[in-house]
């Protein structure tokens, strides 16, 4: 097991490298710099202060001195400056963090906390009038744009109750600062959650025709029991896969769940420092997401064992 | 019966009466809550080319001549003084000298002084140690020869020669005066001025927030505790926390006129205002290379155009036609329309315009058997995109077969810059409604933003010509001759001039959007809130 974990960490540490890489080069491949945005926004160019203004952002060094300046302040925990707010780029980062993961640990729970119950039920009444429900509102929730039930929400909360959970950064009641979390989260979670319905579903159905849960009924256990103590406890592997892919994608739901809720988490401020070529932000932030995905894949793996003993790591 | 009448004539009084007075005496506090429609570069006006610098950091600061903030329409004739007491013009009209007011602090505390004038204008000339990362209306200032002092509080600007316009332009909202103390790295993050708001804080793609100076040198003034601007980029999450009440004016001018409706619909009280924005959509022909090098071409384009067709199409018909300058009545420079109609193009007859066009292609060479394949690039915005369709749609008619190509606004610039373009699509903003920013900055040979780079020796005497005019109709005259000229050369066809608009909550008291600019009306000092 400790030899199986120093192996995985070292593998991270590759993967986080090649990351760094292609993160680097890709931004330099996209045609355009911050340099091109700032002078596009003044109408002209001015060869002579274009050239300043790129010296002066290291933007024209090389691109190979430009990446190890970069990873070389990573280790000195010196992170860069924003090229657009001109302030320190963990300074702009670290504030937001907070924001998106409150966001993203909400829609885990109420993917996880819905779609598993709700998978079980599906499985354990198939063919049922609420299988057949259950089945549609969860395909529904896989075909419905988190943008466009995002908007709905906000139409429908303006229109009935002639308010909207709008982020505010001071609340004044805990009911306004659950709702401000909670209403996007379930917008983003809710397709989510209609994904951990379906894999819940198929895998209970898979457990449920194996020769071990007909003994456990021939022996007398409740259906309660072996639903939930027989059936589930390993039909849930493959619920935590999902989940654990589901929280690396969250980024990416999330960018337009915060634009539209107006939520000044990191997946829009991404988007924002993409549009301007802010390259200390981008990198930053995409590798931060990077260690981010690649450590839950690494604490989803030692869930499995965990979970399920016969699952044994080789050396 | 009698009184009735007079009650009905009292009524008409009334609401004739303009809206301060309406209201009542002003009310202090308070603070104003605003969406911004997005993150701004940074908080320096005079490295900025968007009005989305100028509406939150405008109220930061003073200029030294301001147009009068609650007259909609710009001109010489609403000059007010600001951090200047008095100006005077020399008698060959090539020394503009202001007399500065004694009793005007910093933010920080430091006297405002001639110094600061003489710093700004120099750093906007290029002529300063202290060096803007972008200057993008340096070309303003090309006819100053230098700014001198006189002691602390008088300074000149001493002309190459006369230009009347001059006044005009230290007015827009784009020309503050800036701190000598205070660099041009600070003031694009922690802006100084001496206006009637101090900046608080900015935090990008999040929120603007500026507060009320006690020390305003504007005794009384201003009567709001405070601005605060929240970064909303996407429309439609603003306009629906404009309507739930959450701010209590959407951003100047954000309204398209489709959206206007739902939200007058969805907030039957919120009062709403409709004015020109002196944005001109317009079409950019690269001239240097064939097929558009041949003037035929290009006089084909231009009378294929049916302009009306885009205005109703995109502004539901709250659109203008016009030449370069902002059509009337908003437009101070309009030409007459009788003279407007009898340029190529412009005629109301399309289908005689469009048979004119179609024997122009002829002649060079194209026809029902072989159509001219274009791309028409433009950039990847909707008020963009939109007109672009509608323009490849309508060249069809005369042999065109345009492809539209949408290019990202990082690289939409360089593409033009580097003449990578057949036929595009454009906005351009005027933030002063003058012939000499219009003409100089987009036709002038040489400039910089003429991006198509048109070059007419007889025409850019006439620039001159009307910039030193003195008598304004004698000037008007010049400048219709001129926006004829420029039309007819097909140097920038332009489509339509836009217009948007602005709502505000009913207790949202003296603000006025201006109707020939959208640079210059955002000082906000004695705005005030009714609750």
């Amino acid at each position: 097991m400790f030899a199986y974990i120093v192996r995985r960490l070292a593998l991270m540490l590759v993967t986080l490298f090649g990351i760094s890489v292609i993160i680097f080069v890709l931004l330099r491949v996209v045609p355009g710099n911050i340099v091109d945005i700032l002078f596009d926004a003044a109408g002209f160019v001015d060869p002579a202060d274009k050239a300043n203004l790129e010296k002066e952002l290291g933007l024209s060094q090389p691109i190979v001195v430009q990446y190890f300046n970069w990873i070389g302040g990573l280790f000195r925990g010196d992170f860069g400056y924003s090229y657009v707010s001109e302030k320190p780029a963990l300074q702009e980062i670290l504030p937001r963090i907070p924001i998106t993961a409150k966001l993203a640990g909400l829609a885990l729970l109420f993917s996880a906390s819905i779609g598993i119950p709700l998978g079980v039920i599906s499985a354990v009444h198939q063919g049922t009038k609420l299988d057949y429900t259950l089945r549609v509102i969860s395909l529904s929730g896989l075909s419905l744009p988190s943008f466009w039930l995002g908007l709905l929400i906000l139409m429908a909360s303006v229109s009935l109750v002639g308010a909207m959970p709008i982020f505010n950064p001071n609340p004044k009641t805990w009911t306004e600062a659950f709702a401000i979390y909670a209403v996007p989260a379930m917008a983003v979670g809710f397709r989510s959650a209609a994904l951990t319905m379906r894999i819940t579903r198929s895998s209970m159905l898979e457990i449920l025709r194996q020769d071990y849960i007909r003994t456990a009924r021939a022996k007398g256990a409740s259906e309660a029991s072996v639903n939930y103590h027989h059936a589930l406890k390993n039909a849930v592997l493959p619920v935590i896969t999902v989940i654990g892919i589901e929280a690396a994608f969250l980024i990416g739901g999330l960018i337009v769940t915060e634009t539209v809720f107006n939520i000044p988490g990191i997946a829009r401020f991404l988007v924002e420092a993409l549009r301007w070529r802010d390259y200390p932000i981008v990198q930053n932030l995409v590798m931060f997401i990077a260690v981010v995905v690649v450590f839950t894949n690494f604490v989803v793996d030692l869930l499995y064992a965990a979970i399920d003993p016969r699952i044994r790591f080789g050396d | 019966m009698r009184s009735v009448h007079a009650l009905g004539v009292a009524a008409l009084v009334m609401l004739a009466l303009p809206d301060p007075i309406f209201a009542g005496e002003p009310k202090s506090g308070g603070i104003l809550r605003m969406y911004h429609r997005d993150s701004p570069g940074g908080a320096s006006i005079h490295e900025g080319a968007t009005y989305s610098i100028n509406i939150p950091f405008m109220p930061v600061f003073n200029n030294l001549v301001i147009f009068d903030q609650h007259i909609a329409q710009n001109s010489t004739e609403t000059l007010r003084p600001e951090l200047a007491e008095s100006w005077a013009w020399s008698g060959d009209g090539k020394t503009l000298t202001f007399k500065l007011r004694k009793d005007v602090k910093w933010h920080d505390g430091k006297p405002f002084t001639s110094a600061d004038v003489k710093c700004t204008f120099d750093m906007l000339m290029g002529k300063s140690q202290q060096k803007f990362r972008q200057n993008p209306r340096k070309s303003w200032y090309d006819e100053v020869n230098e700014v001198t002092v006189n002691g602390d509080y008088e300074a000149s600007f001493n002309l190459k020669r006369p230009q009347p316009a001059l006044l005009s332009l230290l007015a827009s909202g784009y020309t503050p005066v800036y701190p000598c103390h205070v660099s041009p790295a600070d003031m694009r993050t922690k802006p100084v001025g001496t206006g009637p708001f101090k900046f608080v804080e900015f935090k990008a793609n999040e929120s603007i927030k500026i507060a009320k100076n006690p020390d305003y040198w504007k005794k009384g003034l201003p009567y709001l505790d405070g601005i605060e601007f929240t970064i909303i980029p996407n429309r439609s999450t603003a306009v629906l926390a404009f309507v739930a009440g959450k701010f209590d004016m959407t951003f100047p001018t954000h309204i398209t006129i489709p959206l206007l409706k739902d939200v007058k619909s969805q907030a039957p009280n919120a009062v709403c205002t409709v004015e020109p924005v002196n944005v001109s959509t317009n079409i950019i022909v690269n001239s240097s290379n064939p097929p558009f090098d041949n003037l035929d071409v290009r006089r084909a384009v231009a009378l294929a155009l049916d302009r009306k067709s885009f205005i109703s199409i995109m502004l539901e018909g709250q659109g203008d036609v016009g030449g370069t300058m902002l059509p009337a009545p908003a437009g101070l420079w309009a030409m007459p329309k009788d003279m407007l109609e009898k340029i190529p193009g412009y005629g109301p007859d399309i289908n005689a315009n469009r048979e004119e066009a179609k024997k122009l292609m002829q002649k060079a060479g194209y026809g029902p058997d072989k159509h001219l394949a274009v791309k028409v690039s433009t950039r990847n915005l909707a008020e963009y995109r939109d007109p672009a369709v509608i323009l490849i749609d309508q060249l069809k008619s005369i042999y065109i077969d345009g492809e539209l190509d949408v290019v990202e606004t990082a690289n939409w610039f360089p593409k033009v810059a580097r003449k990578d373009y057949m036929l595009g699509l454009n906005l351009t903003g005027n933030a002063v409604d003058d012939p000499d920013q219009s003409f100089f900055e987009n036709y002038s040979c040489g400039s910089e933003r003429n991006y198509t780079n048109y070059c007419n020796k007889e025409i850019e005497k006439l620039f001159n010509e009307q910039s030193v005019e003195k008598d304004v109709n004698k000037r008007k005259k010049l400048v219709w001759e001129i926006d004829k000229k420029l039309q007819e050369d097909v140097a920038r066809p332009i489509i339509f001039h836009a217009r948007a608009g602005t709502c505000w909550q009913p207790y949202v008291k003296n603000v006025t959007i201006m109707s020939n600019s959208s640079y210059n009306g955002y000082r906000y000092e004695d705005v005030w809130m009714d609750k």
